[in-house]
C-alpha cells in the first residue's frame, strides 16, 4: 500500500497490514488452543471453555444489535431451546449428544422463525422487550416439560456421558477419567465454534450482504432506495444468531450436564453479561466481543467472590462506556493506533484519490 | 449600532460548508430581505440565527449581547422569533394550542397576543379548535406566523413563507407585514419571490453558493445586478 | 358465578398493571425511550417506601407521600444527567445504559436488603373487603383501580389542559421546532422523567401493600408495564389501561384454569393481540 503511484490502477482493498499480521497470529493462536488440553489443567480447560462460548455468544449478538441494529434482550431464549432440544433428544431419543447439539441449532432457528414473525411487528426499542417475552413464554412452556424435569430440570443420563463419541479415545489419549475428557471434547467442539464463527461473520461482512447489512444499519430509507431489502436482511441475520447461539446453549449444557429453565433461560447469564461484553470491548466490531470477553472474565476472576459488587460494577463501567465511549475499548484503540485486526471497510487505493485517502484508515 | 448582525458567519453541515463569512445587519424597525436560488445558504442563515444551527464561532450579535453560540430556546428567550421554512406546526396541537405554545419561553410585552393575532388572521378564530394540519397552506403560514409573534419578538425571522402558496394567498399574507412592522418588530424575510421581497424590504441581500454577492435599498438595485447576483455573473 | 369473580378480580389487578405502565408510557410518549429500568424503579419505590415506614412508623400511604418528591427528585436527576446524553436518533446508547440501570439497582437492591421478600404494612386494609352483589371485593385491589384511573384522568388533564402538556405534546411532535418556541427538550424530558416518577410511586405502593417483593421482581413488572402499554396502542393513556384489564383478566383466568399458567396465560393474551392488531387496539391518528 505504501508503494503505489498515480499509475496504480483503483482498486478496492479491505485488508491492511495490521490485518495480515493478525491473520498469522490467530493461526498460531489456533494451534495453540487446540494443542492446550496436552498440558493445561483441567480447571484451564473449563475457563477457557467459558471464555470461548461466551465470545460466541457476544459475536452473534454483536451480528444481531451491533451490525443488524435488532437489540434482542431474549436470546436466552435459543441458548435454552438449544440445550433443551439436545437434552430432549439424547434422554428421549437416545441420540448421541454430539449430533444432537446441531439438532439445538435447527430447533433454534426453528424458535426464531415465529419469534421473528412476532418481534419484527415492534418497532426499535419495543422488539427488544418484546424478544424477552416470548423468552419468557419460553422458559414458562418448557418448565411444563416433565420429561426432561419440568421446573426443577434433569441431568444428562451416565451413559450417555460416558458413552460420548470420541471419549473413549481422548480418555486413552491424554489419561484422564470420563468427566475431563467431556470437558476436553466440549472444549475442542468450542475452539471450532468460536473459529467458525469468527471467521463466519467476518467473510459475511465482507460478502456483498454484508455491505448490504451496514447500510441497512446506517440508514433504512436510503438502503431500501438502492435495492437492500431490509426485511430480508434483518430476517438472515436474525436466523443466523439463533443458530450459532443454539449450538452454543447446546454445547454449553454439555459440559454441564445438568439443566434448569431458570438456569437454561436466564436473561443475566446469557444476555445480560453478553451485552455487557460487548458494550465493553466495542460494539459494532468483530474485535469488540474478544476485548470484551477477556475483559469480562478478568473481573469475574477478581471480583465474583463480591457477587452484588461485582454485578453493579458491570453495570456502572456499561453505563461509563456507553455515556463517554460509545465505541468501547476497542474503539478507543483503534482511535488512537488506526488498527484494524478485521477490516471490512473497502478502502479505494490507486489513482489520485487514492493516495490520498490511504494513510487514514479512519475516513469513513 | 445594529440590532442584529453577523460577523463572517460561517456553517458546516459535517464536512459540508454551507456559509462562508457572511456579514449582514439589521436595524431597529427595519426589514431586510435575503433573496437567493435554492442552495445559497438562505435557510442555513435563519438557522444560524436562530440557533437550531450551532455555530462553531459566536458570530451573531444581538442588541449588545453574543448570541451566535446559545441554543434556539435561550435565543427565543431574548427576543428573537422564527417562522420556520415549511411552517412546522405541530399536528398534537390545536390551532389555538398551536398559537399558545408561542409564548412558552417567554412573553415579552407588546401589541401581541390571542386576540390581536387573531384580529390580523380572523380565519384562525373560527379555525381555533381545529388541529394545526388540517388548515390549507395558507392558513397553516397565518399559524406559523401568529405562533412566533405572539411571544412579541423584537426580530421576526420568516424563511419563505410564500413557498408553495398561490399567489393571492401571498398577497393575503403579505399585507399582515406592515402591521407586524408597525407593531415594533424588525424583520428578516427570506425570499424565493423577488418581487415581493422588494415590496416590503428596506435593504436587499442576495446570497450564492453561501456568500452575500449583492446588497442595497430596492432603489439602487437593478434587474441585471440582481440576475448576476443571483445566478452569477458569467452566466 | 366463580367465573364473574375470577374475572372481576383481573380488572382489578389490571389497575396494577396500568399503573406500572402509565410511567412507561409518559417516557415513551414524549422522548421514544424505552426505560429498561422501569421494574426496577418500582421495586426501587417499593424499599423506599418500606424504608420510611420502618424508621418513622408511618402508615405505608403517608410514606409514599414523602417518597413521592425523592423519586421526583431522582428522575429529574437521572434524565438529566445520564439519559439526556444518550437520546438521540440511535436506540442502541439508551437501551443499553437503562440495561445497565437495571442491573446496578436490582445489585444495590439485593446488597442494601437482601433477597428476602418483604411486604409493606397495610394493616386491616390489607383482608378488607366489600361485597356487591354477592361478590366480594378486596377494599385495596379496589383503591389501586381507582388510582389509575385517577392517574390517567391526571395526565391527561395536564397533557390536554396546561402549558406544560402543550410543551410535551409540541417536543414530542418536533424536538427542534418546539426549541424555536423557547422550550428546553432537555429540561421537558426531565419533567416527564419526573412525573412519571410519581407515578412509579404510586404503583410502588400499591405493590408494596398487595404482595410481597424482593429485588429480582422488577424486570417481570417492566415486561407487564410494556405488554399494557402495546395492547392499548402507543400514546393512548386509556387503551393503557384497557391493556393493563386484558393482562389482569387473562393472568387471574389462567390462574384459575392452573395456578402455574398465570404468567404464561398474560404473555399469551400480550401475544394474540400483537397478532391480530399490531398496532394495538386504541392507535393514535397520528404516529
Amino acid at each position: 500500500m505504501a508503494d503505489q503511484t498515480n499509475t496504480t490502477p483503483y482498486a478496492a482493498h479491505t485488508g491492511t497490514n495490521a490485518s495480515r499480521v493478525a491473520g498469522v497470529l490467530a493461526l498460531g493462536l489456533i494451534v495453540v488452543l487446540v494443542a492446550l488440553p496436552a498440558f493445561a489443567s483441567r480447571s484451564l480447560i473449563q475457563d477457557m471453555f467459558f471464555i470461548l462460548t461466551m465470545l460466541v455468544l457476544a459475536q452473534f449478538w454483536n451480528l444481531l444489535a451491533g451490525y443488524g441494529g435488532l437489540v434482542s434482550i431474549g436470546q436466552q431464549a435459543f441458548v435454552g431451546i438449544g440445550a433443551y432440544a439436545m437434552f430432549g433428544v439424547v434422554i428421549l431419543a437416545g441420540l448421541d449428544p454430539i449430533p444432537a447439539i446441531l439438532l439445538g441449532g435447527v430447533i433454534a432457528v426453528l424458535l426464531a422463525i415465529p419469534t421473528a414473525f412476532f418481534a419484527f411487528r415492534l418497532q426499535g426499542a419495543y422488539f427488544a422487550i418484546g424478544t424477552w417475552v416470548i423468552a419468557e413464554v419460553v422458559r414458562l412452556v418448557v418448565s411444563q416439560w416433565q420429561a426432561v424435569g419440568g421446573g426443577t430440570g434433569t441431568s444428562l443420563p451416565r451413559s450417555a456421558t460416558r458413552e460420548l463419541w470420541f471419549a473413549d479415545a481422548i480418555e486413552n489419549l491424554f489419561g484422564v477419567r470420563s468427566a475431563a475428557a467431556r470437558d476436553i471434547l466440549s472444549y475442542w467442539l468450542a475452539v471450532i465454534l468460536a473459529v467458525a464463527t469468527i471467521g463466519g461473520i467476518y467473510w459475511l461482512l465482507r460478502t456483498r450482504r454484508g455491505l448490504a447489512l451496514a447500510a441497512v444499519r446506517d440508514n433504512i430509507e436510503a438502503a431500501k432506495s438502492v435495492g437492500v431489502d431490509a426485511t430480508r436482511m434483518k430476517w438472515i441475520v436474525f436466523l443466523v444468531a439463533a443458530f450459532g447461539t443454539g449450538l452454543t446453549g447446546a454445547l454449553i449444557y454439555l459440559q454441564k450436564a445438568r439443566i434448569s429453565p431458570d438456569a437454561a433461560f436466564s436473561v443475566q447469564d446469557w444476555t445480560a453479561y453478553v451485552i455487557f461484553i460487548v458494550v465493553i470491548g466495542g460494539i459494532g466490531t468483530i474485535e469488540g466481543p474478544i476485548i470484551g470477553v477477556l475483559v469480562f472474565f478478568i473481573l469475574q476472576s477478581l471480583l465474583a467472590d463480591y457477587g452484588t459488587w461485582y454485578l453493579m460494577l458491570l453495570g456502572v463501567i456499561g453505563i461509563i462506556i456507553m455515556l463517554f465511549a460509545p465505541r468501547g475499548l476497542w474503539g478507543l484503540i483503534s482511535d488512537r493506533t488506526g488498527v484494524e485486526l478485521f477490516p471490512v471497510r473497502r478502502r479505494l487505493t490507486g489513482g489520485r484519490l487514492g493516495q490520498q485517502k490511504s494513510p487514514n484508515n479512519k475516513t469513513e | 449600532m445594529a440590532l442584529l448582525a453577523t460577523h463572517k458567519l460561517t456553517a458546516h453541515y459535517g464536512d459540508f460548508q454551507a456559509l462562508f463569512g457572511v456579514d449582514i445587519t439589521l436595524d431597529e424597525g427595519e426589514t431586510i430581505a435575503i433573496i437567493g436560488a435554492n442552495g445559497a445558504g438562505k435557510t442555513t442563515l435563519m438557522r444560524s440565527i436562530a440557533g437550531t444551527l450551532i455555530n462553531e464561532e459566536p458570530s451573531v450579535t444581538f442588541s449588545d449581547s453574543v448570541i451566535g453560540n446559545r441554543p434556539a430556546d435561550e435565543i427565543m428567550a431574548m427576543g428573537i422569533a422564527m417562522v420556520p421554512e415549511g411552517r412546522r406546526l405541530f399536528p398534537s396541537l390545536s390551532v389555538e394550542e398551536n398559537l399558545l405554545i408561542g409564548t412558552y419561553g417567554r412573553q415579552h410585552s407588546g401589541h401581541w397576543n390571542l386576540q390581536t393575532v387573531y384580529e390580523l388572521f380572523p380565519i384562525l378564530k373560527e379555525r381555533r379548535a381545529n388541529p394545526g394540519t388540517a388548515l390549507s397552506g395558507g392558513q397553516q403560514q397565518m399559524v406559523a406566523i401568529g405562533r412566533a409573534l405572539m411571544s412579541n419578538p423584537r426580530v421576526l425571522l420568516c424563511d419563505e413563507i410564500s413557498l408553495g402558496l398561490a399567489p393571492v394567498v401571498i398577497r393575503d399574507i403579505y399585507k399582515a407585514v406592515p402591521k407586524i412592522k408597525e407593531a415594533g418588530a424588525s424583520l428578516i424575510v427570506v425570499e424565493q419571490d423577488i418581487g415581493q421581497a422588494m415590496q416590503v424590504a428596506d435593504r436587499v441581500y442576495c446570497m450564492m453558493e453561501g456568500r452575500v454577492t449583492l446588497s442595497g435599498t430596492p432603489d439602487e438595485l437593478s434587474r441585471e445586478a440582481i440576475h448576476d447576483a443571483y445566478f452569477g455573473a458569467a452566466v | 358465578m366463580i367465573w364473574v369473580d375470577t374475572i372481576l378480580q383481573g380488572i382489578l389487578l389490571g389497575g396494577l398493571y396500568a399503573l406500572f405502565a402509565a410511567g412507561l408510557s409518559l417516557v415513551f410518549g414524549i422522548m421514544r425511550l424505552v426505560n429498561l429500568a422501569h421494574g426496577d424503579l418500582i421495586v426501587l419505590g417499593a424499599y423506599l417506601i418500606l424504608l420510611l415506614v420502618t424508621m418513622t412508623g408511618l402508615s405505608p400511604f403517608l410514606a409514599a407521600a414523602i417518597a413521592i418528591p425523592l423519586m421526583f427528585m431522582l428522575g429529574y436527576g437521572l434524565q438529566k444527567f445520564m439519559l439526556n446524553r444518550v437520546l438521540g436518533d440511535d436506540i442502541l446508547p439508551p437501551l443499553l445504559v437503562t440495561f445497565g440501570l437495571s442491573v446496578v439497582l436490582q445489585n444495590a437492591l439485593l446488597e442494601g436488603f437482601s433477597a428476602d421478600s418483604q411486604r409493606l404494612p397495610a394493616g386491616t386494609l390489607s383482608t378488607a373487603s366489600v361485597e356487591v352483589a354477592g361478590i366480594n371485593l378486596g377494599v385495596l385491589p379496589l383503591l389501586t383501580f381507582a388510582s389509575a384511573v385517577l392517574v390517567i384522568v391526571g395526565l391527561n388533564q395536564l397533557f390536554y389542559r396546561t402549558s406544560l402538556g402543550r410543551a410535551f405534546r409540541a417536543t414530542s411532535d418536533d424536538a427542534t421546532t418546539a426549541s424555536l418556541m423557547g422550550i428546553k427538550p432537555a429540561s421537558i424530558f426531565a419533567k416527564a422523567t419526573s412525573i412519571a416518577m410519581i407515578i412509579v410511586t404510586i404503583a410502588a405502593l400499591y405493590l408494596g401493600m398487595r404482595s410481597n417483593f424482593d429485588p429480582n421482581i422488577g424486570p417481570a413488572r417492566l415486561i407487564y408495564a410494556f405488554e399494557a402499554v402495546i395492547i392499548g396502542g402507543l400514546g393512548s393513556l386509556w387503551g393503557t389501561l384497557a391493556g393493563g384489564i386484558i393482562i389482569g383478566v387473562a393472568q387471574t383466568v389462567g390462574a384459575a384454569i392452573n395456578p402455574e399458567w398465570q404468567i404464561l396465560a398474560g404473555h399469551v393474551a400480550f401475544l394474540i393481540v400483537l397478532l391480530i392488531r399490531p398496532r394495538g387496539l386504541f392507535p393514535r391518528a397520528v404516529d
